[in-house]
């Protein structure tokens, strides 16, 4: 096994019976790992809701550390359609040239200083600073406002001993009040100003509704770039014939970063509440229990995909569901998109190899199944290409 | 050398040319409305999705398994239905039409 590798610890169980149980806090959750069920399950919005009390859908469940509703995240049609409606524009702009200029840039800059040193710790010193920075393109807010969140840390919505730790994101919920605020005095074009003009429903956006749309991009678009980043840099690392390709072969970039999303599945699983007794995968599901969309195991689905715990940079067809499947597709993917096609660029052009000097491994522990997701640490030395 | 309509939702008819790529990409490149093609044509995002017209259908052939079972559980999917990524542009599809289907 090489150090980079993300073995799949769903498969038996996926296998056996398609789905496996998580007790959390007395909401038990039944996990749906088939590449099929989980995207119907999607599909179903009707049965499946994610509209429930705010901060059930996640696992663990953060009912009992936040009241406020993450918008598009955990409302359902017809409110849903429109929220999306409103922001989606806004979300594509990663698309455009000069963002993924400005993008490059920041990655440039980023690379330049990796290749003077001697050892850098990924996660904290190269994925975070990326992920925050990159994040002030996403918000359309000055360069100088991503060290306040470079100082917060990786754990910053984490807590070493429990998951959900109610003070951690307190931090966070404060920052955002505070960020709104100024924005109602100070209007500008940055994403809060911008929500702030909006109109729902033939009134303004609240501001508890804004502050549920903005924390939304802070958390959950934090972990999951930096697990996509970091891992990244650990496959190039353990394989340098890929990096060679990449160079040589620009054009498979963009395949390259979807199957890079199939096999890191930087968010392993997603939440629903069921609305009535209902079934899947001959399984009962009571009317107001949980079930969970397992995005990380349906995408090793060896029913769909051919060798699925290889990442092979040429896979054509490669429908995975990394950044979600259906109404609540990932909003940011454009964006993560752009950073990864970028970043492995960049890296391809600049980097001749990478060598990981040690490493602690991130093992996320959902009782029947414990799952790497990434690294708490890595430290690595990149080599200049000559 | 390959002419090629989209009909995009709000009805616009949009002639293009194309020699190689996807269907997909070339609606790209010619910003056709409701094609988004978001996955870069790996069979993930179906933001690619078109109805064939009847007439042509035999030479774009049909969907692969893979293909369908995105299809199924898409909006708007009808007899017609393809993912644009999936069919490679050629001159045999001289003429072709295709209605964008969200
Ligand atoms: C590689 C990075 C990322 C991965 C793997 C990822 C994954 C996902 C997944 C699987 C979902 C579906 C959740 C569900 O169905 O309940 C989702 C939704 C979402 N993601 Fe991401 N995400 C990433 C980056 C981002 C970024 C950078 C942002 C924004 C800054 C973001 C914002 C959102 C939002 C707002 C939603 C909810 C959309 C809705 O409910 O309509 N994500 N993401
Ligand atoms: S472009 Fe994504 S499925 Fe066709």
């Amino acid at each position: 096994m090489k150090k980079s590798d993300l073995p799949d610890p769903f498969e038996h169980a996926r296998l056996e019976k398609g789905h496996g149980h998580f007790n959390d806090q007395d909401d038990a959750v039944t996990m749906l790992l088939r590449l099929k069920d989980v995207r119907k399950t999607a599909k179903d919005w009707e049965t499946f809701q994610s509209g429930a009390a705010p901060g059930r859908i996640v696992v663990p469940s953060e009912v009992s550390i936040r009241d406020t509703r993450q918008i598009p995240f955990e409302v359902d049609p017809p409110m849903h359609t429109d929220y999306r409606a409103l922001v989606e524009a806004w979300f594509k702009r990663p698309d455009e040239e000069e963002y993924r200029e400005k993008l490059a840039k920041i990655i440039n800059e980023l690379v330049d200083e990796m290749l003077t040193r001697d050892s850098v710790e990924v996660v904290e010193e190269f994925s975070l600073k990326l992920q925050s920075r990159a994040l002030t393109l996403l918000l359309n807010i000055p360069y100088d406002e991503s060290e306040i969140w470079i100082s917060w840390g990786t754990h910053v919505f984490r807590s070493e001993d429990s998951p959900v730790d109610g003070k951690k994101a307190a931090i966070l919920y404060d920052y955002i009040d505070e960020q709104i605020d100024r924005a109602i005095e100070n209007p500008g074009d940055d994403l809060y100003s911008v929500l702030l003009a909006s109109e729902i429903e033939g009134r303004k956006m609240t501001k508890e509704e804004v502050k549920g749309v903005m924390i939304l991009t802070f958390a959950g678009g934090r972990d999951t770039v930096i697990n996509a980043v970091t891992n990244s840099i650990a496959y190039l690392a353990d394989h340098p014939a890929s990096l060679a390709r990449l160079h040589n072969e620009p054009e498979i970039t963009t395949r390259a970063v979807e199957e890079l999303i199939r096999y890191f599945s930087p968010l392993t699983h997603m939440g629903r509440v069921a609305t009535k007794d209902t079934e899947v995968c001959e399984h009962a599901v009571k009317a107001n229990t949980r079930v969970s969309l397992c995005w990380a195991s349906a995408n090793r689905d060896a029913a769909t995909f051919n060798n699925p715990n290889e990442i092979d940079l040429d896979r054509k067809m490669n429908p995975h569901v990394g950044f979600g499947f259906g109404i609540h597709k990932c909003l940011g993917a454009t964006h993560a998109r752009q950073i990864l096609r970028i970043l492995l660029g960049i890296l391809a052009e600049r980097v001749g190899s990478i060598d990981i000097l040690d490493y602690e491994e991130n093992i996320e522990d959902w009782e029947e199944f414990q799952r790497k997701v990434g690294y708490n640490n890595i430290k690595v030395k990149f080599n200049a290409k000559n | 050398m390959a002419k090629i309509t989209f009909i995009t939702r709000n009805g616009e008819k949009i002639t293009v040319e194309g020699n190689d790529g996807s269907l997909m990409e070339l609606a790209k490149q010619n910003n056709i409305k409701g094609i988004d093609g978001d996955c870069g044509g790996v069979c993930s995002c179906a933001t690619c999705h078109v109805h064939v017209d009847p007439a042509y259908f035999e030479k774009t052939g049909t969907a692969s398994e893979i293909e369908n079972d995105m299809l199924e559980l898409d909006d708007n999917v009808g007899e017609y239905s393809r993912l644009s990524c999936q069919i490679p542009v050629s001159d045999a599809l001289d003429g072709l039409v295709l209605q964008v289907a969200n």
